[in-house]
């Protein structure tokens, strides 16, 4: 079973990695995000600053939803997931396996841009160093999501944009500790609890998500 | 490579089974009986409901009505069906042996993928692209993913399509290997299938 599981995981990071760069596509709409953002609003730094915790998060959260679709799609459509089911590892794991390279291909790179961004959007090292902990621990739950919302429509033909839609409104109280994990407003310091609470969210998606995306790809062939 | 070895002796047992697609009804109370060693072949024109019966027995497709039963089958044990359909599940981008690995893994064999490779005749082509087969080659490829990791129930649906007259020749020698092994075969077709062993028909009409 533990082969299965990486011979899942390492076949999708093969053909991910050859078709061309998805995920330096993605570091570049996430980029360009932080390079937009300071045009509409203008060259105030302070501002700037003020903001920079929501714009990288709204733009790691567009970024990590146009791939979704991904996620299921391709295997769907050449049977791949027809014959996985009765493959050596139930479903559930095999949406786990391909949950964790999703994560790594979409999440992962946007992790290793966000100095980049935080260049862009003049943030002090401390906010760098919180926004790329508090996007540790909130990708996983964005990318468990999108898992969920590409099992449901996988079965659509022409689903590409449904799933993010989907997904989009569930996603919203990872974005509010998200942010809230980088820079609490004024009064006390709450950023340590938004953290806690961000982490319990993904916890809860991770686990949920396979169990969910499963019966959805089960379901769809029907 | 020879598929002889022991499988698992699995029969089936299908009863009032009946199948829909869309609105359609495609059949109904149909029964179903195949025992190990033998092969059932499914016959009928387009539309008449023979991938969907396949894909019923392999459990994507939940019938409207009646049961399947393999009986011999441990529920608790590993998968024990095979399905060769129309979709092959090869991608490009993916080398010809690394998608075979990738398949043997996946259902937990432990059959040689070069050996597989030569039987199946894509021998020496192991590293090239599996986008660049054609399609006789990528339903000869997706043959050999039966060999690697051997099972008792294949579910063949038009084996031969797209193949040259060699390969129908192959198709025909394996299932001839299958079912010597105690293998059993359900396949829709409408060409006549070369293979030594004994089977029966079943007629699908709309």
């Amino acid at each position: 079973m533990r082969r299965a599981f990486a011979a899942i995981i390492v076949r999708d990071i093969r053909l991910a990695l050859r078709a061309g760069s998805d995920a330096l596509t993605l570091v570049l709409f996430f980029v360009m995000i932080g390079i937009v953002v300071p045009f509409a609003i203008g060259p105030d730094r302070v501002l700037l600053a003020q903001l920079a915790p929501a714009i990288v998060w709204i733009a790691a959260f567009l970024a990590s939803l146009i791939g979704i679709d991904r996620v299921f799609r391709d295997d769907f459509e050449d049977g791949t997931l027809m014959l996985l089911r009765h493959g050596t590892l139930p479903m559930e794991l095999v949406v786990l396996a391909k949950l964790i390279v999703h994560w790594l291909l979409t999440a992962f790179p946007l992790i290793l841009a966000t100095p980049v961004l935080a260049v862009l959007l003049a943030m002090d090292p401390g906010a760098l160093w919180r926004t790329v902990i508090s996007l540790i621990l909130g990708t996983p739950g964005l990318a468990a999501l999108g898992a969920i919302g590409a099992g449901i429509t996988v079965s659509l033909r022409r689903g590409g944009l449904v799933a993010p839609v989907l997904v989009l409104p569930f996603a919203i109280p990872i974005l509010i500790f998200g942010v809230g994990a980088i820079a609490s407003g004024i009064g006390p310091d709450l950023t340590g609890s938004a953290r806690l609470l961000l982490a319990a969210i993904s916890l809860m998606l991770v686990a949920i998500a396979p169990f969910a995306a499963a019966l959805a790809v089960r379901a769809g062939e029907d | 490579m020879t598929l002889r070895q022991d499988l698992r002796r699995l029969s089936l047992c299908a009863t009032g089974l009946s199948g829909a697609r869309g609105e359609r009804i495609l059949f109904a109370n149909l029964d179903l009986k195949a025992e190990a060693g033998t092969a059932l072949l499914l016959r009928g024109a387009n539309g008449a409901g023979k991938t969907t019966l396949l894909l019923m027995l392999y459990g994507a497709i939940r019938p409207l009505a009646g049961q399947i039963v393999w009986s011999g089958q441990d529920p608790e044990g590993p998968p024990f069906i095979h399905l060769f359909g129309h979709r092959a599940a090869v991608r490009a981008r993916l080398a010809v042996l690394e998608t075979l690995n990738f398949w043997r893994d996946a259902n937990g064999g432990t059959k040689d993928c070069v050996e597989a490779l030569e039987r199946v005749g894509l021998g020496g082509l192991g590293s090239l692209d599996a986008g660049y087969l054609s399609a006789g080659q990528t339903r000869r490829l997706s043959l050999a993913r039966l060999l690697v990791a051997p099972r008792p129930v294949w579910l063949l649906d038009e084996p031969t399509a797209a193949l040259d007259p060699d390969g129908d020749r192959l198709v025909g020698e394996l299932m001839a290997e299958h079912l010597a092994a105690g293998g059993l075969i359900i396949a829709a077709t409408h060409l006549p299938l070369a293979f030594v062993g004994t089977s029966s028909e079943i007629r699908l009409d709309g």
